[in-house]
């Protein structure tokens, strides 16, 4: 088997045992959480018979690794049971909330990922110069500011005194694609704004890091100009540690944005998971948790995936 | 009055002429705006609500994990559901009174202990079967069984039997209650068909609206019920929104996504209300911020060292401070003019000498714990560190312990003896009264044990002739107010705001927030 097969093998395998053991974590961190889950459905009111019918009928009284073996095989078979408020299907809901949440991210992700390395390009072309300074400056600030702050003052400039775009980010399936685009304005700025920063900063270090190589000296004794030099000789070779922070970034459109999704009222997975969380509704809180790993572990799979391939020692053994 | 400014102002409530316009021409024609503005609301009540429209609400309070079930309803988004789409037997009206909703009528027998309510004939469910009786006592009964998880189950305990005979519904109580029709209008209570039992959730009712798109925590879409039976319920369409955070709340409103929205931040409402398209409502109402003691455990057993502490507290202060003068001040009692049988008594005020005085007789030394948490009730720190310096300088020693939110009101609130807390208020003195200051109440939270006050309650709830019950409530209220272990503040108003693309709003309605939950009702969208 060539080597570089064996070592995707091995990370993707590696990153399905990661997902195990956390859902394990889950699964225990949510059953040492205080409190009794009948006893937070029926309140203090209840009577000692109720509780106990709850408990058989939510299974709570079967064995924990019987429990934890009847959930994981749920969830990979896409059952991930009811929510105990409110009794819906679990996968249903979860659905069009990732679904939305995805959307925002997607889009969030299409206007910041090509933005953030162009301009980390530009950066790098123009290293120490004034447009390096101005990129660094202003990505520095929008990364320091709290994203509800730059959230409310882009709300307040754009939408209360402007009107260019809504406050209320509501998106619903009877609006077309341009509605929901609009709709989304502003919190895809604010996100754009927050993760840029990072991956451009990233994009900037690992190219300058790559320009001291000797290879870069010949190309620029070949007469190469300064942006081609960076495209097709510092950038590929730059691309594994520049992937990596873009999946992290990735990773946090989906499942760090609960405080966007708050201010801009946008029905994605954040408000979905807090108003559970403050109910205790446990599996729902459960299946987020489930998903929200599943997502971090595999973009990170992803970018180590790309650093792989990138590799020409592995990709070409000797 | 200037001819040509009436005719402006009768074209501007009928919508051909905008509310900036008209209020630029008046001023050009001399009038001040504010007496502008009062033409114009004259002349747009004159004109009568108009119909049609969407009405688009943002509201605080909604949850993902929200039911459509009326039983189940506890926030203010579930209540306004219900109001859209269901009707209870009977509804406040303006005055404080009962006017009737499935219910045409209603009498009691002598002693107060059966009550008769006769049904409003010709009225439909949504789903078009007729209302009857039957459905009524269903209704009251799925709200009232012992294995209900009702949040109406607290006032349906007293009721013996429910019977539907014809087109009426008598029910039979346990202890005489006069004031049994207005628990009738707890908003749980919603008429449903065959009571609810089989589909508690289908949003089937006799009210206004139809519920035609349901999204939990996020928006909800009703149409216009074409067969509904009274005048309420102007707009064609009415869409909420629910936007729990204030600021997005309140941008909004600004940005004129919706036109109506609750719970304005008391810090904030002056600058809202500056805005030309925007106003301000602030409505008084039963809710209260309390500090409450227990009067059965150490220092606070003590009579003098609670008065030290009612004499110690600056409540006009807080008013001022906290509740940025949306409010009134409280009198240590959970009565205010809010209802119906209320009568006043003289106004305890901020006294560093006789909360000294007290301190003195108590014989109580050292430091008294307060505790409090954000989430007791807005700005309930700051009110906690302003108790603590007025209490200083009465050579009182007040420590403040900040809790966590978390746990706050199972861990904190009716275990420590000395917290801060609020209370939503409640339509009658004998249902404030009997949640929590009879002796035996669950929510019991100053652990107040007076036997003259309970025998008083029940007398009180037993009296049909207001003049009677009147005078046995100011008697209650002397008791509670001077022994018991409440420390009121302040009464905090409900703060709502609409732009002006709405009209019809009543100032002063009795009840809670957003005209009792009927501003999307009872308000029109202008042409």
């Amino acid at each position: 088997m060539p080597l570089i097969v064996k070592l995707l093998a091995q990370r993707i395998a590696l990153g399905l045992i990661l997902l195990l053991l956390v859902s394990g974590l889950i699964f225990v961190g949510t059953m040492i959480l205080p409190g009794d889950v009948a006893q937070s459905i029926l309140g203090q009111s209840a009577t000692p018979e109720a509780l106990e019918n709850l408990r058989a009928e939510l299974g709570l009284n079967d064995p924990p690794l019987q429990r934890y073996i009847q959930w994981l095989g749920g969830a990979m078979t896409g059952d991930l049971g009811t929510a105990l408020t409110s009794g819906a299907d679990i996968t249903a809901s979860i659905a069009k909330r990732l679904s939305n949440t995805l959307f925002l991210a997607f889009w969030a992700a299409i206007i910041a990922v090509p933005l953030a390395i162009f301009l980390g390009l530009l950066a790098v072309r123009f290293k120490d110069r004034w447009p390096d300074k101005l990129i660094s400056a202003v990505t520095l600030a929008s990364i320091s500011i709290p994203e509800f702050l730059i959230g409310y003052v882009l709300m307040y400039l754009i939408a209360v005194k402007l009107r260019w775009f809504p406050s209320v980010a509501m998106i619903n399936d009877s609006m077309s694609l341009g509605d929901k685009l609009s709709a989304i304005a502003l919190p895809v700025t604010v996100l754009t704004l927050v993760v840029l920063a990072h991956m451009m900063r990233m994009t900037r270090a690992a190219i300058l890091n790559v320009m001291q190589s000797a290879y870069i000296e010949t190309a620029e004794l070949k007469g190469l100009n300064g942006f081609q030099v960076i495209f097709r000789h510092a950038f590929p070779n730059a691309i594994a540690p520049i992937v990596n922070v873009v999946m992290l970034n990735l990773a946090y459109l989906v499942v760090g944005v609960v405080v966007i999704e708050v201010v801009f009222v946008y029905p994605g997975m954040g408000q979905y998971l807090v108003d559970h969380v403050s109910k205790r509704d446990v599996p729902v809180v459960q299946a987020c948790g489930l998903i929200f790993a599943a997502v971090y572990i595999g973009l990170n799979m992803v970018a180590d995936v790309v650093a792989i391939l990138s590799n020409p020692r592995l990709r070409h053994p000797k | 009055m200037n001819d040509h400014l009436q005719y402006l102002a009768r074209h501007a409530a009928a919508g051909k002429l905008s509310r900036r316009d008209f209020m630029a021409k008046a001023a050009a024609l001399g009038f001040s705006a504010a007496a502008a503005g009062t033409l114009l609301t004259t002349e747009a009540r004159a004109a009568g609500p108009q119909k049609g429209g969407t009405m688009r609400i943002g509201l605080q309070g909604g949850s993902t994990t929200d039911s459509l079930d009326p039983a189940l309803s506890t926030n203010q988004v579930t209540l306004m559901l219900v109001r859209l789409w269901g009707e209870a037997l009977v509804e406040l009206n303006d005055d404080g009174g009962l006017d009737g909703k499935v219910a045409e009528s209603y009498e009691a027998s002598a002693d107060a202990k059966v009550w008769t309510f006769k049904i409003r004939k010709g009225i439909t469910f949504s789903n078009g079967q007729s209302v009857t009786a039957e459905d009524v006592a269903k209704t009251l009964e799925r709200h009232s069984g012992e294995d209900t998880k009702s949040g109406a189950l607290g006032i349906m305990r007293g009721i013996k039997s429910i019977s539907a005979e014809g087109d009426t519904v008598s029910i039979e109580l346990e202890t005489p209650n006069a004031d049994l029709p207005y628990l009738m209008a707890d908003y749980h209570l919603v008429i449903q068909p065959g009571g609810g039992m089989d589909d508690p959730a289908a949003a089937i009712g006799t009210g206004p609206y139809i519920i035609k798109d349901v999204d939990m925590g996020v928006r909800i879409v009703a149409e216009k019920n074409p067969n509904y039976w009274g005048d309420i319920g102007h707009a064609e369409t009415i869409e909420l929104i629910v936007i729990n955070d204030n600021t997005a709340r309140v941008a909004a409103l600004q940005s004129g996504q919706v036109d109506l929205i609750d719970r304005v931040p008391p810090r904030t409402a002056k600058l809202v209300d500056r805005a030309p398209n925007i106003t301000v409502h602030s409505t008084s109402g039963p809710g209260h911020y309390v500090f409450i003691m227990h009067a059965n455990t150490a220092p606070f057993d003590n009579k003098d060292v609670r008065m030290a502490l009612k004499y110690g507290i600056n409540r006009q202060e807080m008013v001022d401070k906290v509740l940025n003068g949306y409010g009134s001040i409280g009198n240590d009692s959970p009565i205010n003019s809010s209802y119906p049988m209320f009568t006043a008594v003289e106004q305890r005020e901020y006294d560093p000498d006789k909360a000294m005085h007290h301190l003195k007789a108590s014989g109580h030394e050292g430091e008294i714990l307060l505790r409090t948490s954000d989430n007791s009730f807005p700005g309930a720190p700051d009110a906690s560190a302003l108790f603590q310096q007025s209490c200083a300088s009465a050579g009182i020693n007040l420590n403040v312990k900040r809790e966590p939110n978390d746990g706050y009101w199972s861990e904190v609130w009716n275990k420590q003896p000395f917290c801060t807390s609020y209370w939503g208020g409640r339509p009658t003195q004998d249902q404030m009264y009997t949640t929590a200051y009879l002796s035996t109440a669950d929510w019991n939270d100053t652990r107040f044990n007076n036997e003259q006050f309970d025998q008083l309650l029940l007398a009180a709830r037993a009296e049909l002739d207001t003049a009677k019950r009147t005078q046995m409530y100011a008697d209650m209220g002397e008791i509670q107010r001077d022994e018991g272990g409440l420390i009121c503040p302040m009464f905090n108003d409900f703060v709502d705001a609409t732009s002006d693309r709405l009209d019809g709003w009543v100032e002063n309605a009795k009840g809670f927030a957003l005209m009792n939950s009927y501003a999307p009702l009872r308000m029109w969208v202008k042409a």
